[in-house]
């Protein structure tokens, strides 16, 4: 604005004190204070290199799951205005709900299979994290946010997942609050404080109210802003590059809008076009009120642990459900600490033979684990072999020791016959665990029937 | 103050020293006591008329030698053996917490969710449930009986001095 110019009207004092900068930029220098002067907007850098715009990097994930919190945040205040958590009503709020309220039913449904699709998403995002090589210093803080954070959106939906009080509601969160119990020590103590007794009733109900709406959110939202805070500190997302090719020093950069603006934008729209169109179409399962006396069968877990919960079928309890998960939690939180070499920064799956021990640990997975689980339902009984030893021994450590044996052994092997680097044998190795637990959660969730015996799904 | 300096340097502790280390340690103090009393408040209570307290099951005639009664309202099952024991049996699996049924024609509890089976005396039949049904107090008097489900009583197994005798 030159100085010529009359004084500005009071409309346009009003505006320019809300959003001082041009909202049509059309110089560079414009689209930078675009960017520094709005709230949302200054997450963001004023430039960034060019080649991390490049979509098959970062698939957009992150941003997937910062709009779906934002979806799960609305769509769930939205619901607090129908939902009571008491036994007495929930159940009836949600049926109002779907058969009364405008809309009802297709806020429930977007708030159930946003907070769903959220439990995938921010899973897709670590992996990809992990994939790039994208956690190495500084990054490392980023890492533990992160795993932090999926850890909150599995309580979020664990939490969730009891509110509409129905027969599936109240076994998933019984039978996935039983594990806690086998904690040594405490856990009796830990299950009947979260339960508010001894058993799922409407301390639970309230227990689990409270946690969803008010703790599990504010803590989420909370460390997400660090996280945002720590990509721009850390330099901003990893630079792409191709296997074996040099880190680049100089990079050429582009302005923030509309180059990364746009490409959040159609990612954003394409995500709500689908959240939308498959809301319309699938309704949220709702079974009948949540009865007490009478346990369906078989009671299943809610999906996101039925990898556990098919474990638990394999190891004594304290295995399953205690030293298996803490063992891998823990090594995902220092693995950002351990890796010496970070060549692979930025290149998908290290290096080219990262990709194909990758895909050999691929197959070994898809062999071996369902082998496992079918040999332990017919043939295997170390309890019965070992009858003299305490469970925990015959029918924990000894298979436990037998896994890992097998373990080494793999990743030995690939050392020797690939004659592959630290990092490109600790990534067929997570790959090998991966694929093993996600083939044990699709054993859980479609090939367990009655009685949790194995079946075909069709 | 009782704050006193433990991890200090040979030399004395300056003024500004000691002022800071009781501001830390006060601090703590405060966190320490916020901390417990968040959860001395979320100590689980048991409501009025909910689940949990005394509980008149009947009279013993009601309830012949081998024979296992329903109890839903207090979630549990009177179970009297041969020799005329009872025993309250809490109904909760033991493996991860499913409504176990008691099946009459079979002789024995079988939990739906993944297959445990208890005996009348809560023993374990089948895995993979790790121990015997957990049990509630009873008490005899004047031909009532009388089951305490406010605290539940945990065990490996069966064992005749859990029988309660007319
Ligand atoms: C401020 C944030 C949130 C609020 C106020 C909120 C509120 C609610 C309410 C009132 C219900 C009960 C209604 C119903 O069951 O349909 C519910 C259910 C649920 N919520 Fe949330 N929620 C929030 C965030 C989340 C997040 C972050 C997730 C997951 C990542 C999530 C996952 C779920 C799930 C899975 C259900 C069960 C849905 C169903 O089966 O109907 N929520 N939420
Ligand atoms: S809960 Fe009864 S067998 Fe698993």
């Amino acid at each position: 604005m030159s100085e010529s110019n009359p004084p500005p009207s009071l409309p346009q004092k009003i505006r320019d004190s809300i959003l001082p900068s041009s909202l049509d930029p059309q110089t560079d220098r414009e689209r930078k204070l675009m960017v520094l002067d709005n709230i949302i907007l200054h997450l963001h850098p004023t430039t960034l290199p060019e080649k991390t715009l490049q979509f098959t990097m970062t698939w957009g994930l992150g941003g997937m799951a910062a709009l779906l919190t934002m979806i799960l945040v609305v769509t769930g205040v939205m619901l607090m205005f129908v939902y009571t958590p008491s036994p007495d009503r929930a159940y009836n709020d949600i049926l109002t709900l779907q058969t009364q309220v405008w809309f009802g039913q297709l806020v429930r449904n977007i708030h159930h299979w946003s907070g769903n699709l959220m439990v995938v998403v921010v899973f897709l995002h670590m992996l990809r994290v992990f994939f790039t090589g994208a956690f190495h210093h500084p990054k490392q803080l980023n890492w533990l946010l992160g795993l932090t954070m999926l850890l909150l959106t599995l309580a979020a939906n664990f939490t969730g997942y009891l509110l509409p009080w129905d027969q599936l509601a109240y076994w998933a969160i019984t039978v996935g609050t039983g594990l806690i119990e086998y904690l040594p020590i405490f856990g009796k103590w830990i299950q009947t404080v979260i339960l508010g007794g001894p058993e799922v009733g409407a301390a639970t109900l309230l227990n689990f109210y409270s946690l969803h709406i008010a703790i599990i959110p504010l803590a989420l939202l909370g460390i997400m802003s660090l996280h945002f805070f720590r990509v721009r500190k850390d330099g901003g997302v990893v630079v792409p590059r191709a296997a074996g090719a040099e880190v680049e020093k100089k990079l050429q950069h582009v302005t923030t809008i509309p180059h990364l603006v746009v490409r959040e934008l159609v990612v954003a729209m394409v995500m709500m076009a689908a959240l939308l169109l498959w809301s319309m179409f699938m309704d949220a399962p709702l079974e009948s009120l949540a009865n007490p006396d009478v346990s369906p069968n078989p009671a299943k877990a809610p999906w996101y642990f039925m990898g556990f919960q098919e474990l638990l079928l394999h190891f004594h309890p304290l295995i399953a459900a205690l030293l298996i998960p803490m063992t891998a939690l823990t090594m995902l939180a220092i693995l950002p600490y351990l890796d010496p070499d970070i060549d692979g920064a930025g290149v998908w799956f290290r290096s080219v033979k990262g990709r194909v021990m990758g895909l050999v640990a691929v197959i070994v997975a898809l062999i071996i684990t369902p082998s496992l689980v079918v040999a332990d339902e017919y043939w295997l009984d170390f309890a019965g072999w070992l009858p003299s030893l305490p469970m925990f021994i015959s029918n924990g450590l000894v298979p436990l020791a037998i896994v890992l044996l097998g373990l080494i052994a793999f990743y030995d092997g690939m050392k020797k016959l690939f004659k592959a680097t630290y990092c490109e044998t600790t990534q067929a190795t997570f790959i090998l665990l991966l694929i093993s637990f996600l083939t044990l959660m699709v054993i859980g969730i479609w090939f367990r029937g009655e009685g949790m015996a194995l079946i075909w799904p069709w | 103050m009782m704050t006193t300096s433990t991890n200090t340097t040979a030399e004395d502790p300056t003024r500004r020293d000691f002022l800071k280390m009781a501001w830390v340690g006060l601090g703590g103090l405060a966190l320490a006591e916020t901390g417990l009393m968040s959860m001395a408040f979320l100590m689980p209570r048991v409501a009025e008329g909910e689940f949990g307290g005394l509980m008149e099951a009947g009279l013993v005639s009601d309830f012949p030698p081998n024979s296992v009664t329903p109890f839903n309202q207090g979630r549990f099952y009177l179970s009297r053996l041969a020799d005329g024991g009872f025993l309250a049996l809490y109904r909760k699996c033991t493996h991860l917490g499913c409504s176990v049924p008691w099946l009459p024609q079979e002789n024995k509890f079988v939990c739906p969710c993944h297959a445990s089976a208890f005996d009348a005396t809560g023993n374990v039949l089948n895995p993979p449930a790790p121990r015997a049904l957990d049990i509630f107090a009873v008490t005899i008097e004047n031909g009532t009986v009388t089951v305490d489900t406010g605290t539940v009583i945990s065990r490996d197994k069966f064992d005749p001095t859990q029988l309660v005798y007319a």
